[in-house]
């Protein structure tokens, strides 16, 4: 079984966001950037099924600027085979990426794909359903657990509340939430062997699909700021606060 | 005139109060607004639906398939209902059932989707959270669908003093790719944490897992809060990763944050700030915690947390 994980060059998750100073968006020069956090949990899970000897060969795809080939890089040292980068400069929206990776799984055919459920710098969370629909292929998302059974796959996904398990007919989409597993380190021997490994590259244009943006960010703002609080000399007067001025206990 | 067809969220026997907020946002994009029920032997939460205010017509589809609120099968109900019924806009909120379905239907339709709104300036144009809400953004669209989920906690319930008119719609064939094996709801007495009132949270200055739970499962127990955990605590083994508060977690706004141990990474910041009211307990006077904090205790918290739980029995 051949498995791709589509990947996203983000924003690391520790940095701090600034939103430029006119409104058209938020500050990345200088910027330390890192493989969105959910697609390096779905990487993971790929390579364990590798591992498992259920997946054949793991497949990482990412489309963005030349620097996204840091995050392909990244993912083949901890153990994707293969990597495919569809350069692009202009940010695609999520349908966009959909349509793109619809005719990326039409060359590879792949029987499973495995996103992130959410890229932490949108924040759209539809990628992976998009791909879905696209595909006519069925979806589990925000898994927690993957278990392949023959032409099928068992699904058990985080829903508000609790959990459900999905058995779902392969191909199909499956999205990644943080309890799937705990991604590894990669080693600095892999980090070498990692550049060895093939990695394609082509501009997006070259699939020939409309990928013009449908939205228009008007505007980026900072939130409404948290106005600072007061310190409490003890126990006793922050119950108090807590009941008489706040009353929330 | 506008047509909005709002998804409705239940479990074939009870209509998800979310509905109720996402139907106010509906009447903020003007015009008429149509309820879906899909489901099967959902008979009650067709009449629930058919008491919102504001609601025109509840369409309810009872179909064995839709008995699991399978994406696969409801979008393809949703999209044939737009196409025939000529909606303009479809709206679900931004639950873990309304993230699944709505990309679907939002591809299907050939239409961008908008996430997680927050607030309607009007027909296409919209405030959404990105960036885990350290960003504000605001989007317009002009696509013929607008798609959008709404997060629920921005929108208030609407009155349920209504009397819509219940159609029985056909449903449309199963796309026959997926089932459902089980649901395992957690049967837990504490809240569900990104639903939950009061949530207590706990940082390396926990420790380890075990004073974790001796310091903070009593004082949880006491205000009947959720309990939720720094990434620091979870990469250092104390709890499992679904306690994680913070961008790469869950996204909290509880009436009531108690942060306990926890220095305030901007990360965790990023989950929790939306809060109304904030307590940090710390010893560190320099906690970037106490920034956003509505009452710091500076103290050591192995004493001032049992003392807190004591006080408030």
């Amino acid at each position: 079984m051949k498995v791709l994980v589509p990947i996203k060059r983000v924003i690391d998750y520790n940095v701090k966001v600034r939103v430029k100073s006119d409104g058209t968006g938020v500050d990345l020069n200088n910027v330390k950037m890192a493989i969105n956090p959910f697609d390096e949990i779905a990487v993971e899970e790929a390579v364990r099924l590798k591992e498992a000897g259920t997946a054949t060969e793991v497949v990482v795809v990412s489309i963005g600027p030349k620097a996204s080939q840091e995050v392909l890089r990244t993912a083949l040292a901890v153990g994707a085979d293969r990597a495919i980068h569809l350069e692009s400069d202009a940010d695609l929206e999520p349908l966009a990426v959909a349509k793109c990776l619809k005719q990326v799984v039409a060359d590879e055919q792949p029987q499973l794909v495995i996103c992130g459920k959410q890229a932490i710098d949108d924040d759209s969370n539809q990628t992976g359903q998009m791909l879905a629909a696209l595909l006519g292929w069925p979806q589990g998302t925000f898994a927690s657990e993957v278990t392949p059974e023959g032409d099928a796959v068992k699904v058990t996904r985080e829903i508000d509340g609790g959990l459900e398990t999905l058995q779902l007919n392969l191909p199909a989409v499956v999205t990644s939430d943080l309890r799937l597993n705990e991604p590894r380190y990669a080693s600095l021997p892999n980090i070498m062997k990692a550049k060895k490994k093939p990695l394609d590259s082509k501009p997006v244009a070259d699939l020939g699909l409309d990928v013009a943006p449908r939205l228009k960010a008007v505007n980026y703002a900072p939130p409404a700021a948290r106005k600072g609080g007061i310190k409490v000399e003890n126990v006793a007067e922050l119950i108090e606060k807590l009941r008489q001025e706040a009353r929330v206990i | 005139m506008m047509k909005t067809l709002v998804i409705a969220e239940h479990d074939n026997q009870q209509l998800n109060a979310v509905t109720l907020n996402v139907v106010n946002a509906a009447t903020q994009l003007g015009g008429e607004i149509d309820i879906l029920v899909a489901g099967a032997g959902c008979q009650a939460v067709a009449e629930q639906a058919a008491a919102i205010s504001g609601v025109q017509q509840v369409l309810s589809v009872d179909a064995a398939h839709y008995a699991a609120q399978l994406a696969e099968d409801v979008a393809l109900l949703v999209v044939a209902t737009v196409q025939q019924g000529g909606y303009q806009a479809v709206l679900a909120p931004s639950s873990s059932f309304g993230k699944n379905l709505t990309p679907r239907v939002a591809a299907l339709l050939d239409v961008a989707q908008v996430s997680d709104v927050i607030e309607i300036k009007g027909v296409g144009s919209y405030v959404r959270p990105i960036y885990a809400g350290n960003v504000m953004l605001t989007v317009e669209s002009q696509e013929p669908v607008q798609v959008l989920t709404v997060r629920p906690t921005a929108f208030d319930a609407v009155e349920q003093s209504g009397s819509a008119a219940v159609v029985a719609v056909e449903a449309v064939a199963s796309a026959g790719v997926s089932t459902l094996v089980g649901r395992e709801l957690s049967k837990s007495d504490r809240p569900e944490l990104g639903a939950a009132e009061v949530v207590v949270s706990g940082g390396r200055g926990l420790g380890d897992g075990d004073k974790y739970r001796q310091v903070l499962e009593p004082l949880a127990d006491r205000l009947g809060a959720a309990l939720g955990a720094s990434r620091a605590a979870v990469d250092a083994g104390f709890v499992p990763n679904d306690y994680q508060v913070g961008q790469t977690g869950k996204i909290v706004a509880p009436q009531l944050y108690v942060a306990v141990g926890i220095s305030g990474a901007i990360q965790h910041l990023a989950g929790m700030s939306d809060s109304k009211v904030i307590v940090a307990i710390n010893k560190d006077p320099d906690a970037p915690i106490f920034q956003v904090a509505d009452y710091g205790l500076e103290a050591d918290l192995f004493e001032a947390v049992p003392e807190l739980t004591q006080q408030l029995s």
